[in-house]
This record gives C-alpha cells, sequence and structure tokens, in this order.
C-alpha cells in the first residue's frame, strides 16, 4: 500500500519537472535558421566543388601545370591554355594562360586530389551548396567564367 | 413561437462560430506553442505572426478530392466525421459563457454534455470500423477502451461536483461558486476536503476523453499512420481535427464551470464573460503544454492508471464526500 501511493507521488514529481523544463524552454529565444532567408557560414572544412583562387589582379592564379587535372581519379577536370605575348624588362616573352577551366562536377568524388597536387593555390573548395537542378547539363561548370563572375560581383 | 426558432438559430450560429473559430486558431496556437517549446518559430510566413495559416490550410483541406476506399462501408465512413463534429456543436448550446451568455440553459446540463460527449467514442469507433483498415481499426478499438476506462472517473467526479452543489444545472453550479476563488469548488471545503484531487482526476479526464497526447493512442501517428482517422482526407479529416479542438474547447469549459468558479473573478471583482475565457484558454495551454512535454504512454499504462488509480481515488472520494454531506 505504501508502495502504491509512492509511485503516485513520484510519478506526479516527475511530470511536474518535465513540465517546468518545457515551460523554461518555452521563453527561450528560438535556435533554427530560417534557411531561405536567414543562412549560417560554412565550416572551414566544408567542400563544395572546387573553384578557382584569384590573384589580387583578379586573374587565375593557375599556372596550366596540368597537375590537378592529372591528379583526378575520376578525369573530371579539363584545362585548356592559350599563350600571350608579355613585355617583361623590354622584351617580349610569351607566356601561357588559362583559357578553359571545366569542371563536371557529376563524376566528382570531392577527393580533393586535385587541391592537395595544386603547388599554386590555384584551386580551393568553393562553399556552393544550393546546386539542385533537373539538368545534368548544370553540372558541367565552368570555373573560369565562375571566377569572373564573383571577380564582378567583389568589385 | 417564431422569435424562439429565430433564438435558436442564431444560438446555433453563433455556436458553430464559436466552435469552428476556436478549432481552426488552436491549431495555430498549438502548432506555435508546440515550435516555442521545441526552440522554433512555426508557422510565422502567412500574416503577421503566420495567424493566416488556418484559413490557408481551411481552403487546402477544402479544395482536396474525398476519397472512399475500396470496400469501406459508405456510411459508416461518411458519417463519422460529422459524428466527431455535431456533438461538440451540441454541447455549446448548454455551456453558460455568464450569467447572461448561454444558448439555451438546461436543468439537466451536465448530464446533457456528458452524453454528448460519449458519442465521441461513437464517431470514432464508425471511423475506425468504417475504412476497412486495420490500422483504423487496431486504433478505435485503442480508442473506445479508452474513452469508456476514463468516462467512469470523470462521471465519478462530476457527481461529487454535484452532489456538494446539489443541482445538475451548469448555471446553478457557476453561481453557487460566486465570490472570491475560496468558494470555488477546487478549495477544499468541509464537505468535500479532496477536491484539488477530483479537480486533478477530471483534467486528466479530460485530456483522455479529447483523445489528446499523452493519452493519444487513437492516432498514434508512429505506430498505427494516423490511427482511426488514417484514410481520411479532404474535410472528413478536417471535421475529425476540428472536432478535437472544439472537444478540447468542451472540456476546459466544463472544467471551468465545476471547478474554477465559471465566470466568477478570483478576487470578487468585475464578474464576466473574459474571466470565463481567460480560465479556458489557461486551461487549454496547459492542455498544448502536456502535449509537447510528455510522451505517449502505453495501452497498458494508460489503463492501468485509470483503473488501478483514478477510479479507486474518485471512488473513495465519492463516498468520502457523500459521508461529509450527511454529518455537515
Amino acid at each position: 500500500m505504501g508502495g502504491y501511493f509512492s509511485e503516485i507521488f513520484n510519478g506526479s514529481k516527475s511530470l511536474l519537472i518535465g513540465m517546468g523544463i518545457t515551460f523554461r524552454e518555452f521563453f527561450k529565444p528560438t535556435v533554427t535558421v530560417q534557411y531561405p532567408y536567414q543562412t549560417i557560414k560554412m565550416s572551414a572544412r566544408f567542400r563544395g566543388h572546387i573553384e578557382l583562387i584569384a590573384d589580387e589582379e583578379g586573374k587565375p592564379k593557375c599556372v596550366v601545370c596540368g597537375m590537378c587535372e592529372r591528379a583526378c581519379p575520376s578525369g573530371c577536370i579539363t584545362l585548356g591554355s592559350t599563350s600571350i605575348e608579355i613585355e617583361v624588362d623590354g622584351k617580349i616573352k610569351k607566356k601561357k594562360v588559362l583559357s578553359k577551366y571545366d569542371l563536371d562536377f557529376t563524376k566528382c568524388s570531392l577527393c580533393g586530389q586535385c587541391v592537395e597536387n595544386c603547388s599554386f593555390g590555384a584551386i580551393e573548395f568553393s562553399k556552393e551548396y544550393n546546386l539542385a537542378s533537373t539538368r545534368k547539363e548544370d553540372y558541367h561548370f565552368n570555373l573560369l567564367e565562375r571566377l569572373k563572375r564573383l571577380e564582378e560581383r567583389n568589385a | 413561437m417564431s422569435l424562439t426558432l429565430l433564438n435558436v438559430i442564431v444560438a446555433v450560429v453563433i455556436a458553430i462560430a464559436f466552435a469552428a473559430a476556436n478549432a481552426a486558431y488552436l491549431v495555430w496556437a498549438e502548432r506555435r506553442g508546440a515550435a516555442r517549446i521545441q526552440r522554433r518559430p512555426g508557422p510565422n510566413i502567412n500574416g503577421p505572426f503566420g495567424l493566416l495559416q488556418p484559413p490557408l490550410d481551411g481552403i487546402k483541406l477544402m479544395t482536396k478530392q474525398l476519397m472512399i476506399p475500396g470496400g469501406a462501408d459508405k456510411i459508416l465512413f461518411m458519417v463519422a466525421p460529422v459524428l466527431a463534429m455535431a456533438p461538440a456543436i451540441m454541447s455549446f448550446v448548454t455551456i453558460p459563457f455568464s450569467e447572461g451568455i448561454a444558448a439555451h440553459n438546461m436543468e439537466i446540463g451536465v448530464l446533457m454534455i456528458f452524453a454528448f460527449a460519449s458519442m465521441g467514442a461513437m464517431a470514432i469507433l464508425f471511423a475506425g470500423w468504417g475504412s476497412r483498415n486495420k490500422y483504423s481499426v487496431m486504433a478505435s478499438v485503442r480508442a473506445v477502451s479508452q474513452n469508456v476506462s476514463y468516462e467512469i472517473p470523470m462521471l465519478i467526479t462530476a457527481i461529487t461536483v454535484v452532489m456538494v452543489n446539489g443541482s445538475m444545472d451548469l448555471k446553478a453550479i457557476s453561481t453557487a461558486q460566486a465570490g472570491g476563488f475560496w468558494h470555488w469548488n477546487i478549495f477544499p471545503s468541509l464537505q468535500s476536503p479532496l477536491m484539488p484531487i477530483s479537480f486533478i482526476i477530471f483534467f486528466i479526464c479530460s485530456l483522455a476523453e479529447t483523445n489528446r497526447a499523452p493519452f493519444d493512442l487513437g492516432e498514434a501517428e508512429s505506430e498505427l499512420v494516423a490511427g482511426f482517422h488514417t484514410e481520411y482526407g479532404s474535410m472528413g479529416f478536417g471535421l475529425f481535427f476540428m472536432g478535437e479542438y472544439a472537444n478540447i474547447v468542451i472540456g476546459a469549459s466544463l472544467t471551468t464551470i465545476l471547478f474554477l468558479g465559471g465566470w466568477d473573478c478570483p478576487f470578487g471583482m468585475f464578474p464576466g464573460v473574459w474571466w470565463f475565457l481567460l480560465k479556458i484558454y489557461i486551461l487549454i495551454a496547459t492542455f498544448i503544454w502536456i502535449r509537447w512535454t510528455f510522451p505517449r504512454t502505453t495501452i497498458y499504462g494508460l489503463l492501468n492508471l485509470s483503473w488501478k488509480i483514478l477510479i479507486p481515488i474518485s471512488l473513495f472520494n465519492l463516498l468520502l464526500t457523500a459521508g461529509l454531506l450527511k454529518v455537515f
């Protein structure tokens, strides 16, 4: 009989403690991010698709050595180059410039070999994650154009 | 004669409007309250504070097709949602909101409300049986066994209150408690010293009678899809939903009248309908608060609570009150 009443008492007490907790939570500020209206900063280790890094002049740092293309196990990266003539110390020199950097993101497994192998710090993971699409062509990225777009936006 | 008819029509229209408006906006309050407890904002896109959410939900439900599953008992299937909503609206007729605000005051108001409340179990049974779905049948059997076992302690506590006040008239019970909170039935008196416990039993039973969490075994989403209304879509589902919330308002009103002095002010100032509304909305807020605090009980825990704890205590309380009424 004593157990009967102590069970009722303890049960009611634990219910009241539970209600106290939810009462306190009710008045605390909300913690959710209202996604389409708010976004949070992606963490430093987030791996989006790769993107080109610009130098001080806004041109890609890439020197078209092709290490990333060769390192890629899935063959996602296609590089293209043209040579231009520039004047250095009064002499005319030829220089290789990046003309095309295509990424086929449908094949990419985000292993990061391209970023590891780049000796010039010219590519990095982007923080892009809003990539939903119904067409696979949307995942063939022209990174050179993307860099140009980002530079224009920053300027 | 025609004036009486007009009175009835006006009363019914007001009762339906009150029930529907409450049902719609209690859903909003429930969702906002749940969200706050879970540290989310809840529906906040449509209109200021999401206040346009209920009418938009209503439009969405009304524009959907009402599907009747093959092999279902058509008549029972169509009758069930109506039977869930109609008794709730009818119960509003006899509830006195204030001294002068009651559609039709009856000598046997308590009896009438309990009679209509027991029809809610029929709606659930019809819905579960008529849908030809094993989840629905399981859920309706559970819900009916739950309603039957919780009606007993609820009625016994109501009888205790009726005995103390000597009337089944809701208005008379309310007026008998006028004049500050120490006159209310919840306050222990010489004649029934266990009144606070009666109040708690009545409150728990009204939670169970309205199939609210933690006693929502009738719709147990995690086990039985959606319980008895699994097969219902469109406004059939909408009526069940509105019926549930209308029943919550009835439960809160009845608790207020039987235990919390109806429209009486706790400090004896400005008695009126606002005190009644304040009390029922505080009770409803507690309903919502409880729902989002406790997990669902098992069917054994639920029936044990009723048969082993609530019924013995309420019976003891009834006998004690009867004896003390004889003595004093």
